[in-house]
């Protein structure tokens, strides 16, 4: 039911078509220095440091799940613009199970997005921060597993819009509150209840959390991580298989 | 054994008939040719043999397998050249190509030596390494239906391939096209509303509203015109048509300002024509019957771009329905 080919050629077109598009991956690195240097540099001023962690070191890893949030969704819903300008087709009446399709795009995606989020990652030093080897291994690995839950959630979206006029509507009402309530900017132990009830079902929250332990870890306080490790992983492995098959399940009725 | 086979396949998209009950053969290594004008239902009868879609009722054979049910052997056994082009612009041409190659898990050592042959084939060898993008449209058709053919597909679909073609490219395309069941022993199916296109093909399905009207080679359809065509011009075309009525006893129809006439022997009937209806004749000119001819006497319409304004309507209609439903 899964055809490796063919998941080897849908990675290898968005591959070739990102590393192509420089403008692309430059807007992926900038839009998190902007946040990171503009508005964590000038909220620093307002939130003093807690137990040694500044509010910038407190946002990086919430800054990596927004690098992995945007370059993965864009990766996924450029499935509209695959169904808008027709090449989508070429896919669909392929030999190729819809699953074999789901993967594809969900690896091409995460590997895009990870790539990225190691780029944003090596700025570490630039903060203050002190990450041993077996630290920046574990963020790559999380930010991967990240990449993936996101662009599969991603393709399931895709899969309900016919074109990209949809686009600012998936960017307004999904990705940007996304990215508000996932612990990124502010902790979600100190959010009100409806909101941290929002921020519990966000998927890029457990990711956010997962990169807290990583690279910030404290045990107590207001920016201590939220969940446990454990959960956290277990939360973003379920949800990708969930995604998965959910997506796959809609390409064979929509496509 | 039939290489297509389609039976009583209706298609409705709520309460549009598309396709209304149609049967018909394809003999493998033969040219047919689906004729119709816009929104007669070609395309939905197209996008149900290449598994897009999935029929109302009815049965649809490819290479001996079920559309619906076996899917995944029917697209092994199909190339498919859609109205709309489906290339991916930001890859070169040879990209799209490997990446067909790949998709339909032609065998390694396979892939450049196929990508290569089908290049040279359609005489893009030389700029395999542009972007599909810098194409102008006549290279791009000849792109699709050379990446249609890589993995060597038993039926090859070409839908409306000459759409928005200018002559020249027109022309050097179906002699690409018409040399193919002879060269990879694949079977064509494609649908046209040109009259004069649909001249190629072995076997002819006219079809109207979903109804399949007339089916037959080309010659054995034109001879339900008995004859040639005459088409003549006069001062008062629908006098001229009583007289010829009275005089002559042949049935003349108005088209498109001219008097439509059905003959047996033109070249004699000219004459006669003129004699009887005198210096009111503006012009006359002899056809052999065309397919045209032939779709207009079966509908009383003939098969052009300006009725189709509400044939656009259905397409509308139809395309919004499958956003709310499929």
């Amino acid at each position: 039911m899964i055809e490796f080919n063919a998941i080897y050629v849908i990675v290898a077109r968005e591959f070739k078509k990102f590393v192509r598009e420089r403008s692309r991956l430059v807007s992926a690195i900038a839009r998190p220095l902007v946040w990171l240097f503009l508005v964590g540099a000038g909220m620093s001023r307002l939130v003093p440091p807690v137990d040694g962690v500044s509010y910038m070191q407190f946002i990086f890893p919430g800054i990596l799940g927004m690098t992995i949030l945007f370059s993965a969704m864009f990766s996924s819903i450029s499935i509209i613009w695959d169904k808008e300008f027709g090449f989508m087709k070429e896919i669909l009446v392929a030999p190729v199970s819809r699953l074999t399709i789901v993967i594809g795009k969900a690896l091409s995606g995460s590997i895009v997005s990870t790539l990225q989020a190691v780029i944003v990652l090596l700025l570490f030093p630039l903060l203050g921060l002190k990450l041993g080897a077996a630290d920046i291994i574990g963020a790559v690995i999380i930010c991967a597993l990240v990449s993936f839950s996101v662009s599969a959630f991603g393709i399931v979206i895709a899969t309900f819009y016919e074109s990209y006029e949809s686009f600012s509507a998936i960017m307004n009402f999904i990705i940007m509150p996304m990215f508000f309530l996932s612990g990124a900017m502010y902790p979600v132990k100190l959010l009100p209840d409806v909101l941290r009830l929002a921020a519990k079902l966000n998927p890029l929250t457990y990711g956010v959390d997962a990169l807290k332990h990583v690279i910030s870890p404290l045990a107590h306080g207001p920016m201590s991580p939220d969940f446990s490790l454990a959960a956290d992983l277990a939360v973003i492995s379920a949800l990708s298989v969930i995604f998965v098959f959910a997506g796959a399940k809609a390409f064979e009725r929509r496509g | 054994m039939p290489i297509i086979k389609v039976e009583n396949l209706v298609k409705r998209f709520g309460s549009i008939t598309a396709v209304n009950n149609i049967s018909f053969n394809v003999e493998e290594g033969t040219i047919f040719g689906f004729l119709g004008p816009n929104g007669a239902g070609k395309t939905t009868t197209i996008s149900i043999l290449c598994t897009l879609l999935g029929p109302t009722s009815g049965k649809a054979l490819v290479n001996g397998y079920d559309c619906e049910k076996e899917s995944s052997s029917v697209r092994k056994s199909i190339g498919i050249v859609f109205q709309d082009t489906t290339l991916d612009k930001d890859l070169t041409a040879e990209e799209n190509l490997l990446f067909h190659a790949y998709l339909y898990n032609v065998e390694k050592a396979e892939r450049r030596k196929r990508v290569d042959d089908v290049l040279k084939r359609v005489d893009l060898f030389s700029r395999k390494d542009d972007l599909v993008k810098k194409f102008s449209g006549g290279m791009k058709r000849r792109l699709e239906v050379a990446r249609g053919l890589i993995h060597r597909p038993k039926v090859l679909f070409l839908d409306e391939p000459t759409l928005g073609l200018d002559p020249q490219s027109r022309s050097s395309l179906w002699e690409f096209i018409t040399a193919l069941p002879e060269k990879y022993g694949v079977t064509i199916f494609m649908t046209t509303h040109y009259m004069d296109e649909a001249e190629v093909c072995d076997n002819i399905a006219i079809i109207d509203n979903g109804n399949i009207i007339a089916m037959d080679s080309p010659e054995e359809l034109k001879k339900v015109i008995g004859g040639d065509v005459i088409y003549l011009k006069t001062r008062d075309n629908a006098k001229a048509a009583d007289v010829i009525k009275s005089a002559l006893d042949i049935d003349a129809s108005i088209r498109d300002g001219e008097l439509f006439i059905p003959a047996v022997k033109g070249d004699t009937c000219i004459p006669e024509l003129i004699r009887t209806l005198g210096d009111s004749v503006l012009s006359a000119r002899l056809q052999r019957p065309t397919l045209n001819d032939v779709f207009l006497k079966l509908t009383g319409k003939a098969i052009r771009d300006e009725e189709s304004a509400d044939r656009d309507t259905i397409k509308e209609e139809v395309r919004a329905y499958r956003r709310r439903h499929d």
